[in-house]
C-alpha cells in the first residue's frame, strides 16, 4: 500500500439510514474508507448493497446520518453553497445512466460551458471557450463542430458517456467518482470508455473511485478493491489479494458469478 | 420547443378546443369595437323583451310608405291576432250555438270568421256559460271587428288651441315601410333582461369580465401552488412538513364553503371582480401544490439534477433550469384547468349572490343570478339565462379539451 502518498479522501464510520421506525433501512453501515493520491479503487457489490448511496455521500449530494468525511486531511465542510462549489471543483462524478444524466432542455454547449465556467473561465473570450471545448471533445473522439447546437439526447449512449468524460477533462478534478460508468453501454464502447478514463487519469493525475458490480472490471482497473454487502465492507485489500485469494464467502460468490467462456455455466448459484 | 408546438397543434382535440376558445376571445375583443353601447345601459322599459328587431312605430309612420299588394297579408294579420286558444273558443261557442261540428274548421281562418260574424250574438243565451266566459266572447268579438275591417287607420293630432283631434295622416292596410329607411331601429338578438338591458351586449361584456376573473384566479392559484410545491418538493425536510401540513389542512376543507365564507366576510362593498378573482385564486392552489411537489420529489434525485449541482449551480438556477422545464407541461395544463375552475367558481359564487358587487360590471354568474331572481326560468324567458349557460359550457369545454389535447401530447401513453 502506498503509505507515503497523500491521503486525499477518507471516511470513518460513514452511515446512512433512510426512513425511521419500521421502515428504517440502513443503506450504508459504518463504512471506513481511505483514498490516496493517484490511486484507483473499486467498490464492488450487488444492486442494493449501498454503493451508490455511499458515492452520493462522498460527493456531498446527500447528507450523512453518522460519520465524518475528511478531504485532504481536513474535515469536509459543505455547509454553504460556496464551500460546496469549492469541494466539487475537487471531486466530480460520472453517473451510471447517460440517458438521464443530462438536462434534455440544455444543449451540449451548455454542458461543456458550465464546466469551463466552474474552472473560472466565465470571462474567457468565446473563441477561447470554443478552443477548450474542441480540445475536450477531440480527447474523447468527438467532433465539437458536429455537436454544437445539438441536444445530448440526439447522441448515442456511448457518445453521451464520452461527453461526460469530456466534461471531466475540462473540470480536471482531483478525484473522480465513476458510478458504474459502463453498465448501460454496449460491450464494444465499454473498453473505449475505460481506456479513455485511464488515459485521462494519466494525463491529469486523477484519483478514481470505481463503483461497479463487475468484479472483472474492478480487477482490470483498480489498485485496491472493497467488497460491499448490505452496506458494509466485508473484504478489502489490494486487487490481487481480494480477487485472486478471496477470504469471504460473499466475495467468492461474486467471483463465481462472473460468466466464464470455456466452462459450462452453473446457474444453480445464481 | 418548435417541435413540441407543432406536435401540440397536430392534436385534433387541442386544436378544436383552441379554436373555440380563440373564437370566444375574438368575439369578446371585436364586438365592443363595433357595438359601442355601454353593456349595462338600460334600453327597455320593462322586463324580458323577446329577441327580435325593434322598429320605432312613430318613425315608421313618418317614413316613406310603399303600397304592396300582397294577397296573404290580410290572412297573416288575422292569423297572428287570432291565437289557437281563441280559435278553439270560437269553435266551442259555435258548436253550442247549434252549428254542426263537422262544418267548423279552426285551421280555415276565413271560414271560421265568416261563421263567427254571421252567428255571433252577444245577447244569445247559451246554457251553462259563465258570466266571465260571456264577457270574454264580447271582448273577442270587439277585437275581431277591427281586424275584419278593410279600412285603414287614421292618425290624428291634437290641436293645441282647441284640443280637437285633426286627422294628419292615414295608414292603409297595404302600406309598407322599408325597415332600413326607418330612422330608429334596434336589433336585440337576445332580447333584454330583467332590467331592460340588451342581453347580447351584456353577455359579451360579462364573458370578458369572467375570463379576466378566470385568468387572474388561475394564475394566482398556479403561481402559489407552483412556488409552494417547488419549495416543499425541492427543499424537503421541515419546510416540506410545514407546507404539506397547511396544504393538507386546506385540502380537506371543502373549497367552495371556504370560498363562500371568505366572500361573505369581505363584504358587499369591497367585492369587486378583482377581489373575487384573488379569493378564488387563494382557495384553489392546494392540488397544484401537491401535484407539483410530487413531481419535484421524483425529479430532485435524478442524475441530471445531481450533474447540475456538481457543475456548481445554485438552488435557484437548478429549480429554474433543471426542474421547471420538466414540469412546465404539467403546470401549463394545471393553469388551463385552474382558469376553467375559476370561471365556474365565480359563476357558482355569483348565483348565490356572493359575486362581485352588482352595479359596475356584469359577469356570467351575475347574469345567471339576475335571471334567477327575476324567475326567467319559470316565466320561460330563455334568452336571459340560456345563452349564459351556453357560453359558460363552451368556455369550460374548450379549456378542458385543450387540456386533454395537451395531456395526450405530453403523455405518450395517452396518444391515440
Amino acid at each position: 500500500m502506498p503509505v507515503e502518498k497523500e491521503l486525499y479522501l477518507s471516511a470513518s464510520g460513514l452511515t446512512k439510514v433512510f426512513g425511521f421506525g419500521r421502515q428504517k433501512t440502513v443503506a450504508v453501515d459504518h463504512v471506513d474508507l481511505n483514498l490516496y493520491e493517484g490511486e484507483v479503487i473499486s467498490i464492488v457489490g450487488e444492486s442494493g448493497s449501498g454503493k451508490t448511496t455511499l458515492a452520493k455521500m462522498l460527493l456531498g449530494l446527500i447528507s450523512t446520518t453518522e460519520g465524518d468525511i475528511y478531504f485532504q486531511g481536513k474535515k469536509r465542510d459543505i455547509s454553504t453553497h460556496r464551500k460546496k462549489k469549492e469541494y466539487w471543483k475537487n471531486i466530480q462524478a460520472i453517473f451510471q445512466d447517460p440517458f438521464s444524466s443530462y438536462n434534455i432542455f440544455n444543449k451540449i454547449d451548455t454542458v461543456l460551458l458550465d464546466c469551463i465556467h466552474m474552472r473560472g473561465g466565465r470571462k474567457f473570450p468565446y473563441a477561447k471557450k470554443v478552443e477548450l471545448m474542441t480540445e475536450a471533445c477531440s480527447f474523447v473522439n468527438l467532433k465539437f463542430e458536429e455537436l454544437t447546437n445539438k441536444y445530448p439526447f440526439e447522441l448515442s449512449g456511448g457518445q453521451m458517456q464520452r461527453l461526460m468524460i469530456a466534461r471531466i477533462f475540462l473540470l480536471k478534478p482531483k478525484i473522480l467518482l465513476a458510478d458504474e460508468p459502463t453498465s448501460m453501454i454496449d460491450a464494444c464502447s465499454r473498453a473505449t470508455i475505460l481506456d479513455m478514463l485511464m488515459q485521462l487519469r494519466k494525463e491529469i493525475g486523477m484519483t478514481i473511485i470505481f463503483i461497479t458490480h463487475d468484479i472483472g472490471l474492478a480487477y482490470y482497473v483498480s489498485d485496491s478493491v472493497y467488497i460491499m454487502e448490505h452496506g458494509k465492507f466485508v473484504e478489502s485489500g489490494s486487487a490481487d489479494d481480494v480477487i485472486l485469494r478471496p477470504k469471504e464467502p460473499y466475495t467468492k460468490r461474486l467471483l463465481n458469478d462472473v460468466p466464464k467462456i470455456y466452462e459450462e455455466w452453473d446457474l444453480s448459484t445464481v | 420547443m418548435k417541435h413540441t408546438l407543432r406536435q401540440i397543434f397536430r392534436s385534433g382535440k387541442f386544436v378544436f378546443g383552441f379554436s373555440i376558445f380563440v373564437g370566444i376571445l375574438l368575439i369578446v375583443i371585436i364586438y365592443p369595437l363595433i357595438i359601442t353601447n355601454h353593456p349595462l345601459e338600460i334600453v327597455g322599459q320593462g322586463t324580458f323583451f323577446p329577441p327580435g328587431v325593434y322598429v320605432n312605430v312613430y318613425d315608421s309612420l313618418g317614413s316613406t310608405s310603399y303600397t304592396l299588394m300582397l294577397e296573404d297579408a290580410a290572412a297573416k294579420r288575422i292569423a297572428s291576432k287570432l291565437s289557437e286558444g281563441d280559435r278553439t273558443a270560437i269553435k266551442e261557442w259555435l258548436v253550442k250555438a247549434g252549428i254542426p261540428e263537422g262544418e267548423i274548421d279552426t285551421a280555415d281562418t276565413e271560414k271560421l270568421l265568416d261563421q263567427w260574424v254571421n252567428n255571433y250574438d252577444p245577447n244569445k243565451n247559451i246554457p251553462g256559460m259563465t258570466n266571465a266566459k260571456r264577457n270574454y266572447f264580447i271582448r273577442l268579438n270587439n277585437s275581431l271587428k277591427g281586424l275584419l275591417s278593410t279600412e285603414g287607420v287614421s292618425i290624428a293630432v291634437k290641436n293645441t288651441e282647441t284640443g280637437a283631434l285633426e286627422e294628419s295622416d292615414f295608414v292603409g292596410q297595404s302600406e309598407y315601410v322599408n325597415v332600413s329607411q326607418v330612422a330608429s331601429v334596434r336589433v336585440l338578438p337576445l332580447g333584454t333582461d330583467n332590467f331592460g338591458r340588451d342581453v347580447l351586449t351584456e353577455l359579451v361584456a360579462a364573458t370578458r369580465v369572467s375570463l379576466q376573473i378566470g385568468f387572474v384566479a388561475g394564475t394566482i392559484a398556479t403561481l402559489i401552488g407552483l412556488a409552494l410545491g417547488l419549495l416543499a418538493g425541492y427543499v424537503g425536510g421541515l419546510v416540506d412538513d410545514i407546507i404539506m401540513f397547511i396544504t393538507n389542512l386546506f385540502t380537506v376543507i371543502p373549497t367552495f364553503v371556504l370560498l363562500i365564507l371568505i366572500s361573505f366576510s369581505i363584504g358587499q362593498d369591497k367585492r369587486g371582480p378583482f377581489a373575487i378573482a384573488v379569493v378564488i385564486g387563494l382557495t384553489a392552489w392546494f392540488w397544484t401544490a401537491r401535484a407539483v411537489r410530487a413531481q419535484v420529489i421524483s425529479l430532485r434525485n435524478r442524475d441530471h439534477v445531481n450533474l447540475s449541482k456538481l457543475s456548481g449551480h445554485s438552488i435557484a438556477h437548478i429549480i429554474i433550469a433543471d426542474i421547471l422545464p420538466y414540469i412546465a407541461s404539467y403546470v401549463v395544463m394545471a393553469l388551463i384547468l385552474q382558469i376553467s375552475a375559476g370561471i365556474l367558481a365565480e359563476a357558482g359564487l355569483s348565483i348565490l349572490g356572493l359575486g362581485p358587487r352588482t352595479t359596475e360590471v356584469p359577469t356570467l354568474g351575475l347574469m345567471m343570478n339576475w335571471a334567477m331572481i327575476y324567475q326567467a326560468q319559470i316565466l320561460g324567458k330563455w334568452w336571459a339565462y340560456f345563452p349564459v349557460i351556453v357560453v359558460i359550457a363552451l368556455i369550460a369545454f374548450s379549456l378542458n379539451l385543450m387540456n386533454t389535447g395537451l395531456d395526450q401530447v405530453f403523455n405518450p401513453a395517452l396518444r391515440d
